[in-house]
């Protein structure tokens, strides 16, 4: 049985940069194959040469025996090729039922809507991936994992024989990766090819039948999952030893920095939060998505600023009403979803960096751009930010440089606590461990860090203390040598029987 | 250099559209009538100052034509009140500060889309104005024309303020905080906020900056006829909004320089003398304006794709 598809030798250029150059790769039909590599070894380019979106410059493309000379999305899509992106791509105003049917009715521009038809297939579609979602309800209603169960609906229902799953759990809770795990191995067991894209190498551990590595746009070879370990995977993407994944806990911590003592915002949902930070310690908050987390950082970042409790700074009580509060008491705060609010995509790197700290560089309000060039250079030099100068726009730096800048920023404004919001996500693994190490590297100038996370490997490596949330309140706090299980077990609810 | 790319363009655009004249059309650089041409483009200038920040901001203005009117209309009264123009002139501005400021407050205060509010305050002046003054021209005293000075000493005077205000826009923008505050706001005000900036804040200011400019240019006006026509202002939020455009301010905020704003107006302004003396029937005048923004969106479209 010829494979499901089968790339020989593709070459793909963009100007001067070789993003591939001549990769082979093969997905037979119920497999899960993953694809790994950092951000910028040409995963994206791969994926975009498969759905049709860019034509290769060189190599064959072969869909079931067929070789098909240029393939166009319209091809793909006849050709069962369905991709799930990290950010659905769905009409946020429709109902669930009008964007599933958006994509299997016909297109026709007159043809009568059967609503109820429309209805029934949506309300069978999601119950077949076990997804517990009414067709009638708005997408943006819904959250992210929802949005995505709709999409690998839409593949279900259009009978796709090949879904490419472009890291798929970057924004899921270890629950929500789950039904997504059972959902794939449904998917594998009716006999669909899955291609299947992380950064998360437990998830190729838990899922995939075979891996390929991708480097610098070529392909490293196709290896079993069985007979690979997850250093020499490593190894094999960086093209390095990375000698330890985490960094080790420095020294004592120093005083307590920040105090909460049941602090609550009724409009962030948090209630009764009361946890410590000490001087040169991490402490991870743990939690699914929906327990607070989020919520608990802008509450102490002052954006919407707690209503109950006590909020102490060294000790002494503060308010803190407004982000321009929280600055200029030392709380610094890096958000999530970077691309969209962690840098601003337009204003160069300098610039970025400066946002937060005009008070302290420029006091006279001018902008001295001697001043602002010396800092960036500064951070260029000690975060290591590669892929540009002071002046270039951050929209064209990688993801993991984009998360160094916004950290840069902070670092700039000199504060004592630092809340980082998921500091790694979608960031590649060199530049996860460069940012890990950063992380520490700061904790051990006195800084007090609070981490959100929701990749439990990284609360657990590099945490000091665990604060597990559950339902908008702090229920546990564990040890840094905790399992796995212990955290998943508060932060679901099981702490009694674990 | 790459990134005032669109400022070049525009820059050469203009450098043809020059010599092309130089060499067809000779007679249109006489300094009598370049200097009336652009002591009008003058108080124009000012006002798409003002609107483009706002664009920036990435907010939209289309209130300023009706806050012109009502600031000349106001203007020429206190003149004609016998009003000095050390008095007269703050007052124009201040009246225009307060125009914008209410916009602003609409805006960033109640969050409410600026096209709306402002679609609504253009609307309100405008008909309140000709329901007050029933469509009346203001006649000015006497020596009131051109700032009390000679045509041409008056006429300089009026281009060298708007360049001069210019400068100082267009220096603010680049070297002081509150300019890099704008541009921040315009990318992304959530992002803004969470920099510990206060996007409301700024947006609020924007507008009242863009009616500070407006009522400045309304004085400005007057102070160039014997008479204040209480419809002078229409379609002038259009004409600014687009050498804003034309000269690279993006509709999605977040980008573009005064300097461009600059040579957006002064294109604009070229265009209607420039078929004046090629011989053109000057019918052809909007239209072409038209083509000149559509090929500005155009290339920003071109742009996007690109980056």
């Amino acid at each position: 049985m010829p494979p499901l598809l089968l790339l020989d030798a593709i070459t793909k250029s963009f100007g001067a940069v070789r993003a591939l150059r001549g990769v082979s790769f093969e997905l037979q039909a119920g497999e899960v194959h993953a694809l790994l590599g950092e951000n910028g070894a040409g995963k994206s380019t791969l994926i975009k040469i498969v759905t049709g979106a860019h034509l290769p410059d060189q190599g064959t493309i072969v869909l079931q025996g067929r070789t098909v000379r240029s393939l166009t999305p319209a091809t793909a899509h006849n050709f069962g090729i369905a991709c799930i992106y990290q950010q659905p791509a769905l009409f946020p105003d429709l109902t669930v039922a009008e964007n599933i049917a958006l994509r299997l009715e016909p297109g026709a521009a007159f043809r009568r809507v059967d609503w109820v038809v429309r209805q029934a297939r949506a309300t069978q579609l999601l119950s077949r991936i076990g997804a517990r979602i009414a067709p009638e309800t708005e997408v943006r209603r819904l959250s992210m994992p929802e949005q995505q169960l709709v999409e690998i609906a839409c593949a279900l229902g259009a009978q796709a024989r090949i879904v490419l799953m472009d890291e798929p759990t970057a924004s899921l809770t270890q629950t929500e990766q789950q039904l997504l795990f059972d959902v794939v191995r449904e998917l594998r067991r009716s006999g669909v090819g899955v291609l299947y894209i992380t950064h998360r190498l437990e998830e190729i551990f838990a899922m995939a039948d075979r891996v390929t590595v991708l480097r610098d746009g070529q392909s490293l070879g196709t290896r079993k999952v069985s007979e690979v370990t997850e250093s020499a995977l490593i190894q094999l993407m960086v093209g390095r030893e990375i000698a330890q994944l985490y960094p080790p806990a420095t020294g004592q911590p120093g005083e307590i920095i920040l105090s909460l003592r049941n602090v609550g915002c009724s409009a962030g949902g948090v209630h009764g939060i009361s946890l410590e930070v000490r001087a040169g310690e991490v402490v991870g908050l743990a939690g699914l998505v929906g327990a607070g987390r989020t919520e608990l950082a802008r509450t102490i970042f002052g954006l919407t600023p707690a209503d109950a409790g006590e909020i102490y700074l060294r000790g002494e009580r503060v308010q803190v009403t407004s982000p321009q509060q929280a600055v200029a008491r030392g709380i610094a705060y890096v958000p999530e979803d970077r691309r969209r609010h962690g840098v601003i995509l337009e204003l160069s790197l300098a610039a970025n960096l400066s946002l937060a700290s005009h008070r302290r560089l420029f006091p006279t309000t001018w902008l001295r751009s001697g001043a602002e060039r010396a800092l960036a250079f500064e951070f260029i030099r000690d975060l290591d930010i590669r892929g540009g100068d002071p002046d270039t726009p951050c929209a064209s730096l990688s993801c993991g440089n984009q998360q160094k800048v916004a950290l840069g920023r902070w670092l700039a404004t000199r504060p004592t606590v630092l809340i980082l919001d998921e500091p790694t996500q979608g960031v590649d693994v060199g530049a996860k461990s460069e940012i890990h190490a950063l992380i520490r590297r700061l904790t051990r100038s006195g800084l007090a860090v609070l981490m959100i996370s929701s990749d439990l490997p990284e609360i657990l490596g590099l945490s000091d203390r665990i604060v597990v949330l559950r339902g908008g309140t702090s229920v546990s706090e564990l040890p840094a040598n905790s399992t796995a299980e212990e955290v998943m077990a508060a932060a679901l609810g099981q702490a009694d029987q674990a | 250099m790459r990134q005032y790319s669109r400022e070049l363009s525009v820059g050469l655009a203009l450098g043809v559209l020059l010599v092309g004249l130089g060499v067809y059309a000779p007679a249109f650089y006489q300094a009598q009538p370049l200097l009336s041409l652009a002591a009008r483009a003058a108080p124009t200038l000012l006002v798409a100052c003002g609107v483009a920040l706002v664009i920036i901001c990435r907010q939209i203005d289309i209130s300023v034509g009706s806050q012109f009117s009502v600031c000349s209309v106001c203007a020429g009264l206190l003149a004609a009140m016998h009003w000095p123009l050390a008095l007269a002139l703050p007052a124009s501005i201040l009246l225009g500060t307060s125009l914008g400021a209410l916009n602003g407050s609409l805006v960033a205060g109640l969050g409410l889309p600026s096209i709306v509010v402002t679609l609504a305050t253009m609307v309100t002046w405008r008909e309140g104005l000709r329901w007050l003054r029933e469509g009346a021209w203001v006649d000015l005293p006497e020596g009131s024309q051109w700032l009390g000075l000679s045509q041409s000493a008056g006429q300089c005077s009026l281009v060298l303020l708007s360049l001069v205000l210019l400068a100082a826009l267009a220096w603010a923008m680049k070297y002081l905080a509150a300019g890099r505050f704008v541009y921040a706001t315009g990318s992304d005000a959530q992002a803004a906020r969470l920099a510990g900036l206060r996007p409301q804040a700024v947006t609020w200011a924007v507008f009242a900056l863009a009616g500070a400019l407006t009522g400045l240019a309304a004085m400005m006006n007057v102070a160039q006829s014997p008479q204040v026509d209480p419809n002078s202002g229409n379609g002038l939020e259009l004409k600014a909004i687009a050498a804003a455009v034309v000269g690279g301010v993006p509709v999605s905020g977040g980008r573009g320089t005064l300097w461009g704003v600059f040579l957006g107006v002064v294109l604009l302004a070229c265009v209607g003398p420039a078929l004046t003396h090629l011989h053109v029937e000057a019918y052809w005048e909007k239209a072409l304006q038209g083509v000149v923004i559509l090929l500005a969106v155009i290339a920003d479209g071109e742009r996007r794709q690109g980056g």
